[in-house]
């Protein structure tokens, strides 16, 4: 029988909690890294027990751990996170220019082809590469000294490259967001980058028309449909059916359509999940209820999923990489929030129930089937 | 040998439980004695000083001898009961949090 393992990074450490393919029942494993912030952690799609967690903190900066034993045992490997050739200017909070200063890795994203090759997202944005299991990283430079990079600002988060998509039809193919630069693609690898933010509109900036300054919070992607994107970005909900040439807000009858994640089923390539939050100053869910919504139909219509969620009194938010779902023949639906809860459905939405209720803030869900 | 005391988080990274030891190969400074224990123990590089400017990350903190040795020149001598194994180099985290 299949076995389900859910990876959750927090502000204080990484648990793994372990289920079979009722997921019903669960065991909680951890802390590990005990005190750090994890921000991601996730396994290889070729090597299920290859796991890769990013392990920061104010005091010590980062490091990277890598598990060969799906999370039974860590090394620590490399942490050398250099900005390549000039490293510039982009634009601070005020509006003045600012050299690019690392701070930590949002993402990691692991190849689908290859389980020793890893891409790492930073703050500052950068997006660099290992093919070495994580012992060497380089950065893929153009991105960063992409044309429009001095005119990238911060969002409220830091300035953080927090989505890395490896398309699964398209060896070459890689989309990276970051706020609040926007979304982006390359089609050769990474050696060069083109904005794709058309049709986004941000209240947030002067220029509606703006190839770049787009706070994009997530992008989502299913893939038998490689040239759909969804993206949950600051205010809306966007899809794009032209691998982000054009975009078009589907928020439909949201309550809100500000949110940080956004997740497609894992059989239907037009269902998706958000959780709509008050707003970018009142980060907790509308009315203290903590409800998934759900489209059919690709966004526009939506209908919200509450069964076992906190309908009262609930003030916690779900971060960008907190929510993840699983590739069971019924698809399950996994968020970690603010408050420490990490809840499932096993059905796709319909049922929820609490895993675990009580970790530090939920920084990052990550989800693998076993065989 | 320099005695060194690391904070628990860095303990736990190297896998040590107690004090460690360092020999330096020149005269003892901070700098010597925090490359040989970047050498003992590989997986503390850039959680004690910068990988790329070597500085001292913002919120760590160097004493030995009830002295606060953290914006000393990394090049000066320690202090001779550090050097002669009486008293340890102490690494730690700042207060900072609240």
């Amino acid at each position: 029988m299949t076995s389900t393992r859910v990876l959750v990074g927090t502000r204080k450490g990484a648990f793994i909690l372990t289920s079979d393919g009722r997921r019903a029942d669960w065991t909680v494993d951890g802390p590990h890294f005990g005190g750090w912030e994890v921000y991601h952690l996730t396994g290889s799609p070729v090597d299920p027990d290859r796991l890769y967690a990013s392990q920061s903190g104010g005091w010590f900066g980062q490091l990277i751990q890598r598990s060969d034993d799906g999370g039974k045992n860590w090394t620590t490997v490399g942490n050398d996170f250099a900005y390549t050739g000039e490293v510039g200017d982009h634009l601070w909070y005020d509006g003045t220019p600012r050299p690019w200063e690392f701070k930590r890795i949002w993402h990691l994203e692991p190849s689908r082809h290859d389980v020793d090759t890893v891409y790492a997202g930073g703050e500052d944005a950068a997006l660099y590469l290992s093919t070495d299991g994580g012992q060497k990283w380089s950065e893929l430079t153009a991105l960063r000294q992409h044309p429009t990079g001095p005119s990238w600002q911060p969002g409220a988060g830091g300035m953080c490259l927090h989505t890395i998509i490896l398309d699964p039809a398209d060896r070459d193919r890689i989309y990276v967001a970051i706020s609040a630069a926007g979304a982006f693609r390359s089609d050769d690898g990474g050696a060069s980058w083109l904005p794709i933010n058309k049709g986004l509109r941000s209240g947030e900036i002067p220029d509606q028309d703006s190839e770049v300054g787009h706070c994009v919070h997530r992008l989502a992607q299913h893939p038998s449909r490689p040239d759909t994107l969804f993206m949950q970005k600051h205010w809306d909900v966007m899809r794009t059916d032209d691998a982000g040439a054009n975009w078009r807000e589907v928020s439909g009858n949201l309550p809100t359509d500000f949110g940080f994640p956004i997740a497609v089923h894992a059989h239907e390539p037009e269902t998706i999940y958000v959780v709509p939050i008050t707003s970018d100053s009142l980060h907790y869910p509308p009315d203290g209820k903590l409800r998934v919504y759900r489209s059919r139909t690709g966004g526009e219509h939506w209908e919200p999923l509450t069964n076992g969620l906190p309908q009262e009194h609930c003030y916690v938010n779900v971060l960008r990489d907190a929510m993840a779902v699983d590739t069971h023949e019924e698809c399950g639906v996994y968020f970690g929030t603010t408050g420490g809860q990490v809840y499932h459905s096993a059905d796709g939405g319909d049922n929820w129930a609490p895993i675990v209720r009580d970790l530090p803030a939920v920084l990052s869900v990550e989800v693998q089937v076993l065989p | 040998m320099i005695r060194v005391v690391l904070p628990a988080h860095l303990k736990n990274l190297a896998h040590v439980s107690g004090e460690v030891r360092v020999e330096v190969a020149g005269p003892p400074t901070q700098r010597e004695v925090l490359d040989a224990l970047e050498t003992a123990y590989p997986m503390l590089l850039g959680t004690i000083r910068d990988r790329h400017s070597g500085e001292r990350r913002a919120f760590v903190r160097f004493y030995a001898c009830e002295l606060d040795l953290s914006n000393e020149s990394p090049d000066s001598p320690l202090p001779e009961e550090v050097v002669a194994g009486k008293e340890p180099f102490i690494v730690l985290g700042a207060m900072a949090g609240g």
